[in-house]
């Protein structure tokens, strides 16, 4: 186990390497200029090569480069080229909103989708297992922010019950403000994920049940109920917690759509917005750490899969 | 006396029958062999005797356990019976046991369930049953999972957790298909130590009949959903009634031969038998 560790380890600090040059180098060949953001349009070409140089992107690439890596290395991600405040405490000051929203997302979905997709397998002959089979395909052919825009109309704006957008400038020093604000929101995306995550429980589930120590449980006086509960959790576990940690990296990614909706400020907005101004060292900062989450989280799964199945264990990994 | 009865049990999926008209008996001490290729249906009868056949299949006919008609009962009544007064082992030891449960407390399961015994009490007698199905390092093995131990070993646990709670009649479906022919004649051996100990009634699915003779004193033969020929298994070996026994009689020799010197073997024997078939 430690030996496999070490050597995930090892790929994913290679992989952010590979991942970091990717996301450098792609900028780069984006189209757009910050200088002529800075600059109205129409500034004369020495006004725009002078900010230019004060900005440092007329430095040759490859200076850039290792300027940008030495950084990551030292746990810097830069500064922006138009607040001048570091990329990190950017990043950092956005998590309040992201973090909650993402995470309380994440965990509403796992607490309604784990049920409902054991009841759909259970009844999948049933009038339930029927319902909830359309409601999921529903819900994964539902564009998130059409449902947030529906939301937001219904509830908001209609029944004047939740603000529509925004978030408190005290941020969490209102709790309740800033909780009724990330209420829609936190409903958006919780629908968005139950509906893929209901599918993957209910067949997981349905795998389970046709397994023959299912069977056997029952030739032993089991229900099929107490069966399920019996050997279904941890043989159900391995497949979903796969899909979980998929889950848990869209909901951070996914953020983007639903903040833009919701006008949040959180994580998803601080990338568009640098994204329209080409404010290079945000975005690259931005995405290079949801690309590092991202890997984390699936180094996180494979080590929660192999302690739930001991037999993915035995092999070299 | 009569454990399970069975009368006239008939299955069928839709309108198209798969079992027809089965009758058997067990009481305390029988040993029945349930002979047929695959398809005859002999593994239907053994689940319908459960009452756990697959969805939409039907049975019809009487399933009587300790007096009682459980044809129509409802799941909840089945389940009292199931594992404490009749029990299964399963082909395949493997897929039967739950990959991710240490064996230990697969055996405890049913104990726990039926007897109400308490966590300890029933992993103690778990421990005592690996001993009783003479597995090698009990302490250790009720820790294992079921990939951690052998083929012949995952039976043996089948064996013990089917048989925890002292049911009064096992049913083996081809217990020993899965497994090697040294393993397949310890695992007969076992059963046959085991249900001369305890009593309970034995009914043995095969499809291999040198296997069945050893074990069973009375033999069912199916074919096509019916039973073909039944009888003493002696008599059914020395005089097989029907054309289908006379084939399996047959063929069996014919293999009993090939597994012998050479020198026994006298071309055409086996052809003439077959002929006679």
């Amino acid at each position: 186990m430690l030996g496999y560790l070490l050597r995930r380890v090892t790929w994913l600090l290679g992989s952010l390497v590979v991942a970091g040059s990717a996301i450098f180098f792609l900028l780069r060949v984006l189209p757009g200029d910050p200088a002529v953001t800075l600059l109205a349009v129409g500034a004369s070409p020495d006004q725009l090569d002078a900010i230019r140089h004060q900005l440092g992107t007329d430095r040759p690439l490859l200076e850039q480069f290792t300027g940008w890596f030495g950084g990551l290395l030292s746990g810097q991600l830069g500064e922006s080229l138009f607040t001048r405040l570091p990329v990190l405490d950017q990043i950092v000051g956005r998590l309040p909103v992201t973090l909650p929203l993402a995470l309380s997302a994440f965990v509403l979905s796992l607490l309604v989708a784990v049920p409902i997709g054991i009841l759909a397998a259970v009844r999948r002959r049933g009038v339930a297992g029927i319902v909830v089979s359309a409601l999921a395909q529903l819900g994964i052919a539902l564009p998130v922010f059409w449902v947030g825009i529906i939301l937001v109309w219904l509830v908001a704006v209609d029944w004047r019950l939740l603000p529509p957008g925004g978030f408190p400038r005290d941020a969490w020093l209102e709790p309740t403000l800033a909780a009724r604000s990330l209420v829609l929101p936190v409903i958006t995306l919780t629908v968005a994920q139950t509906s893929v995550l209901v599918r993957y429980v209910r067949s997981a589930t349905l795998d389970v049940l046709n397994q023959e120590y299912i069977r056997t449980a029952r030739s032993l006086g089991y229900s099929l109920t107490q069966a399920l509960w019996r050997h279904g959790l941890r043989n159900g576990a391995a497949p979903v917690v796969n899909v979980l940690g998929v889950l848990l990296a869209s909901s951070l990614l996914g953020t983007v759509v639903i903040e833009s909706v919701f006008a949040l400020p959180g994580l998803g907005t601080l990338l568009l917005t640098s994204v329209k101004a080409r404010d290079l060292p945000v975005v690259q900062g931005t995405v290079f750490l949801m690309t590092a989450t991202v890997l984390v989280v699936g180094l996180v799964v494979d080590v929660v899969q192999r302690l739930i199945d001991p037999r993915l264990r035995g092999g070299a990994g | 006396m009569t454990v399970l009865a069975a009368t006239n049990l008939s299955i069928a999926l839709g309108g198209r029958s798969l079992v027809r008209d089965v009758t058997l008996e067990l009481a305390a001490h029988d040993r029945v062999g349930l002979i047929g290729e695959s398809g005859s249906g002999k593994s239907l009868t053994a689940q319908a005797l459960l009452g756990l056949l697959p969805d939409g299949m039907r049975a019809t006919g009487r399933i009587v356990i300790d007096g009682r008609d459980y044809l129509e009962a409802p799941d909840r009544a089945w389940r009292r019976v199931r594992g404490s007064t009749v029990s299964m082992v399963f082909q395949e030891p493997l897929t039967a046991l739950d990959p991710l449960m240490p064996v230990g407390r697969q055996i405890a399961g049913p104990l726990r369930l039926h007897h109400g015994l308490n966590r300890a009490d029933a992993q103690a007698q778990a421990l005592e049953w690996c001993r009783r199905v003479h597995l090698p390092d009990p302490e250790r093995i009720v820790r294992a999972l079921p990939h951690q131990i052998s083929g012949g070993q995952r039976q043996r646990v089948a064996v013990a957790m089917a048989l925890a709670c002292r049911p009064r009649v096992l049913i083996a479906d081809e217990p020993t298909t899965a497994l090697d022919v040294t393993v397949q004649k310890q695992i007969l051996a076992l059963l046959d130590e085991l249900i001369e100990e305890t009593g309970v009634a034995l009914l043995f699915i095969s499809h291999d009949l040198p296997v069945v003779a050893g074990l069973a004193r009375t033999l069912l033969v199916m074919r096509s959903g019916e039973v073909v020929e039944s009888g003493p298994t002696d008599d059914v070996l020395r005089r097989p009634k029907s054309s289908y026994g006379r084939e399996l009689v047959a063929s069996a020799r014919e293999v009993t031969r090939l597994a012998s010197p050479p020198a026994v073997v006298t071309p055409g024997a086996a052809g003439t038998e077959r002929g006679d078939a």
